[in-house]
C-alpha cells in the first residue's frame, strides 16, 4: 500500500515518458443484488494519452458507465465492489489512495461530464453558484472571484449573456445550454482527463453536434485526455482517436477508429455499424442484432454475444475468448476474428 | 417572488371565509337549545330567553348571523357570550399559553425528528438505523394519555424525590418555558415519529439523486455534499410537514393541557363545547384557523425560499 496522503500533484507530465496519462488495468467491478453477484466489469482494460480522445461504445448495461464511475471513484460501495484490477492515474493506482487523496483528484484532475443535466445540476443553486462552488472549495477563491471565474467559463462554453445569466437556476436553461453549463464546471480547474458520458444522449440531435463541437474544440485547446462514453457510433467517427467496444462487461474490441469503420473485427461491432440507417440502403430492411443483451444475472457461458452471433462455432459456447492481438493498435476478443474481418460467415 | 406572495395571501381570503362558514354552520346544526343549557335542569323564563334571542341574533337565519358574526371577527371581539362577555376577554393569555406548548412542541419535534431521521437515512440497514425505526413504532403505538402521566410521574415525582432534580416542571406554567418542556415532548410523541421516517426516506432519495453524484463527482468534501447538495433539496417535504403539524399541534393541545393543567385554548375549548358556549367554540375554532391557514402560508413562503422552480412558475 501507498503512502495515503501521496500528493498526486508532485507526478509531473513529462515523468510519465510514452506511459499512458490514464491506465485502467483489469478492472473488475460487481454489485451485491438480492438477486446476486452481478459482474457489471469484468477485465475492463484501456489507456489513455494526453489529448487522445477514447470512444468506449457500447449497449446499455455493457459495463461503460460503470467502468467510468469506478475511474471518477463515485460508486456506491457497497452495493458495489472492485475485487480485481488498477486505475493508475500519473502511474498512482487511484484504489489505493485515500479517499480524501480521492476527492482531490476528483473534480480537479479528473473530472465528468453527465448524460442528463437537468438532473445532474442541482435544482436549487443558481448555474453561478454552482460553477464558483469549484472555485471556492477547491481553490479559496472569494465568493466575488469565483463568480467572476464562473462568468468567464460560461462565455467559453458559449453561453449568450452569461453575465445576466449566472444567477439563473438550472431549470431556466434549454437542454443544450444546460449541458453547457455542466461541461463549464467539469472544465473549471482544467482537468487533464475529462470522462463525458453520453453527454448528448439527452439531446436534440442538432443541439447534440454542437455539445460534440465543444467538446472537441475545449479538448484541442486544453490537451486534454477524454474519455467519450456513448452507443451512438455516429457521433464518434469525428471526434475519437480510438473505441473500445464493451459488451457484457468486457472490451470486445479495441481499434482506431478509421479501422473500426472500415473493418470490424468482432461481429458485434460489425453488427453495430450495419445497424445505422444509411442514405445508400434506403427503403431496404434496417438491420438489426438478433436477440436480447445479457442478462448480467445469467451471463450466457463462453463468449457472451455467443447467443447472437452469425460466427458462433461450437467452442464459442464453451471457451471465452481473449483479446486477440490483430495489429500493434488493435484487438479482438473473437475466436473467430478473421472471419470477421474478411466478411466469411462460418 | 413579490407576485408569488401576493397571489398567495389573496388565496388565503376565501379559504378562511370557507372554513369559519363551516364551523359556524356545524357549530348552530349541534342540537339542543344553548339557552336551556345555559339554565340546566331548570325552566328558562320565556320572556328572558325572547330577549336572548333578540339579542343574540338567534332567530335570524343563519346567512345574516354569519355576516354579524364576520362583523364581530373583524372589530376584534369574537361576539359576546351568553354571559354578556366578549369572546375575546376568555382568549386572553391562553392562546399564548397553547401556542407556547405547540411551538415547543414543534421544536423539539424538529429537533429530535430531523436529527433521527438523518442518522437513520445516514446508516442505512446498520442496527442504528433499525432501532431508530424501532422507535418510531414505539412512539406511534403509545397515546398521549399514557406517555404524559407516565412522564409526570417518573420525572416531575419519582426524579425529584429520589433524587432532588427538580428541573422538570410537570403542572401549570410557573416555571417559564421550563414549565412546556415535558408537555410539549409528550405533544410532540408521534409527530417526532412520523417526521424522523419522513427526513428518513427524503433524505435516503436526494441521497441518490444525480445532483449529489455531481457533487461527489466535482470532489466536493463528503461534509459539503451532505450539508449543501442534499440536505436543502430534502428539507422541503420537511417545512411542508412542520407547518401542516402546527396546526394539528394546537388542535391536539386538550389531552395534554389536561394532564398537565396548563390554562391553555384546549381545556376551555372542551368546557366551552360541553358548556354549549356556541360563540366561544366558533371563536376558539376560527382562531385555530387562521393559525393554521397562516402557517400553511408561511410553508408556501418558505417553499418558495427553497424552491427556485416553485418560485418562477
Amino acid at each position: 500500500m501507498k503512502n495515503p496522503s501521496v500528493d498526486t500533484h508532485l507526478l509531473p507530465a513529462d515523468n510519465l515518458g510514452t506511459a499512458p496519462l490514464l491506465a485502467v488495468d483489469n478492472l473488475h467491478v460487481e454489485f451485491k443484488t438480492r438477486q446476486g453477484l452481478v459482474r457489471a466489469v469484468n477485465g475492463v482494460s484501456y489507456a489513455l494519452h494526453a489529448g487522445e480522445t477514447l470512444a468506449v461504445l457500447g449497449e446499455s448495461g455493457s459495463g461503460k458507465s460503470v467502468t467510468a464511475q469506478a475511474i471518477m471513484g463515485i460508486l456506491d460501495m457497497p452495493p458495489a465492489n472492485i475485487p480485481k484490477g488498477e486505475i493508475r492515474f500519473r502511474g498512482t493506482d487511484l484504489l489505493k489512495l485515500s479517499d480524501n487523496a480521492r476527492s482531490q483528484i476528483r473534480g480537479q484532475q479528473i473530472a465528468m461530464v453527465f448524460q442528463d443535466a437537468l438532473s445532474a445540476l442541482n435544482p436549487v443553486f443558481t448555474v453561478g453558484w454552482q460553477i464558483a462552488e469549484m472555485f471556492r472549495v477547491h481553490r479559496g477563491m472569494s465568493k466575488k472571484a469565483a463568480y467572476a471565474k464562473a462568468i468567464e467559463l460560461m462565455d467559453r462554453v458559449r453561453i449568450p449573456a452569461a453575465r445576466q445569466r449566472v444567477n439563473d437556476y438550472p431549470h431556466q436553461f434549454s437542454g443544450g445550454m444546460r449541458q453547457r453549463i455542466m461541461i463549464a464546471m467539469s472544465i473549471a480547474l482544467d482537468p487533464e482527463v475529462l470522462i463525458a458520458d453520453e453527454p448528448t444522449t439527452a439531446l436534440d440531435v442538432t443541439v447534440q453536434a454542437q455539445i460534440m463541437e465543444l467538446l472537441a474544440e475545449l479538448q484541442r485547446d486544453s490537451n486534454m485526455a477524454m474519455i467519450l462514453i456513448t452507443h451512438d457510433l455516429g457521433v464518434v467517427a469525428d471526434v475519437a482517436d480510438k473505441i473500445a467496444v464493451m459488451y457484457g462487461g468486457r472490451i470486445v474490441e479495441n481499434a482506431p477508429v478509421h479501422d473500426v469503420y472500415k473493418n470490424p473485427a468482432h461481429p458485434y461491432t460489425k453488427g453495430l455499424l450495419e445497424s445505422i440507417p444509411r442514405v445508400d440502403l434506403k427503403g431496404q430492411e434496417l438491420y438489426a442484432i438478433k436477440g436480447l443483451p445479457p442478462n448480467l444475472l445469467d451471463m450466457p457461458t463462453g463468449c457472451a454475444f455467443h447467443p447472437r452471433c452469425p460466427y458462433r462455432q461450437d467452442d464459442c459456447v464453451t471457451d471465452v475468448p481473449p483479446l486477440h492481438e490483430i495489429s500493434g493498435t488493435r484487438s479482438s476478443a473473437c475466436h473467430y476474428w478473421r472471419e470477421v474481418l474478411d466478411g466469411v460467415q462460418g | 417572488m413579490g407576485r408569488y406572495v401576493v397571489r398567495r395571501l389573496l388565496q388565503a381570503i376565501p379559504v378562511l371565509l370557507g372554513t369559519t362558514f363551516l364551523i359556524f354552520a356545524i357549530v348552530y346544526a349541534l342540537p339542543g337549545d344553548p339557552l336551556q343549557a345555559l339554565a340546566g335542569d331548570r325552566r328558562v323564563d320565556p320572556v328572558f330567553a325572547a330577549t336572548m334571542r333578540e339579542m343574540f341574533h338567534l332567530n335570524d337565519p343563519l346567512i345574516v348571523r354569519y355576516g354579524y358574526y364576520i362583523r364581530d371577527i373583524f372589530t376584534g371581539d369574537f361576539g359576546m357570550t351568553f354571559r354578556g362577555l366578549p369572546v375575546s376577554t376568555i382568549f386572553e393569555g391562553k392562546f399564548q399559553v397553547t401556542l407556547n406548548l405547540a411551538l415547543m412542541a414543534l421544536i423539539i419535534e424538529a429537533v429530535v425528528g430531523i436529527g433521527l431521521g438523518l442518522i437513520a437515512a445516514l446508516r442505512r440497514g446498520r442496527w442504528s438505523d433499525t432501532g431508530i425505526l424501532a422507535i418510531t413504532l414505539i412512539l406511534v403505538s403509545i397515546p398521549t394519555l399514557v406517555s404524559g402521566f407516565v412522564l409526570q410521574l417518573v420525572l416531575g415525582v419519582q426524579l425529584k424525590t429520589s433524587t432532588g432534580i427538580d428541573f422538570f416542571p410537570v403542572a401549570g406554567i410557573a416555571e417559564g418555558w421550563r414549565s412546556y418542556l415535558i408537555p410539549g415532548a409528550v405533544l410532540a410523541g408521534t409527530s417526532i415519529a412520523y417526521l424522523t421516517r419522513l427526513t428518513r426516506t427524503s433524505l435516503m432519495e436526494t441521497l441518490r439523486a444525480d445532483y449529489v453524484r455531481t457533487a461527489i463527482a466535482k470532489g466536493m468534501p463528503r461534509r459539503r455534499v451532505l450539508g449543501r447538495h442534499a440536505l436543502r433539496n430534502s428539507l422541503i417535504p420537511l417545512v411542508t410537514y412542520l407547518g401542516a403539524d402546527l396546526g394539528t399541534l394546537m388542535g391536539g393541545a386538550v389531552i395534554t393541557e389536561t394532564i398537565f393543567n396548563l390554562p391553555g385554548i384546549g381545556q376551555q375549548l372542551f368546557q366551552s363545547v360541553y358548556l354549549r358556549e356556541n360563540s366561544v367554540v366558533v371563536g376558539i375554532v376560527t382562531v385555530l384557523v387562521l393559525i393554521y391557514v397562516l402557517a400553511n402560508l408561511i410553508v408556501d413562503l418558505l417553499y418558495a425560499v427553497l424552491d427556485p422552480r416553485i418560485r418562477y412558475e
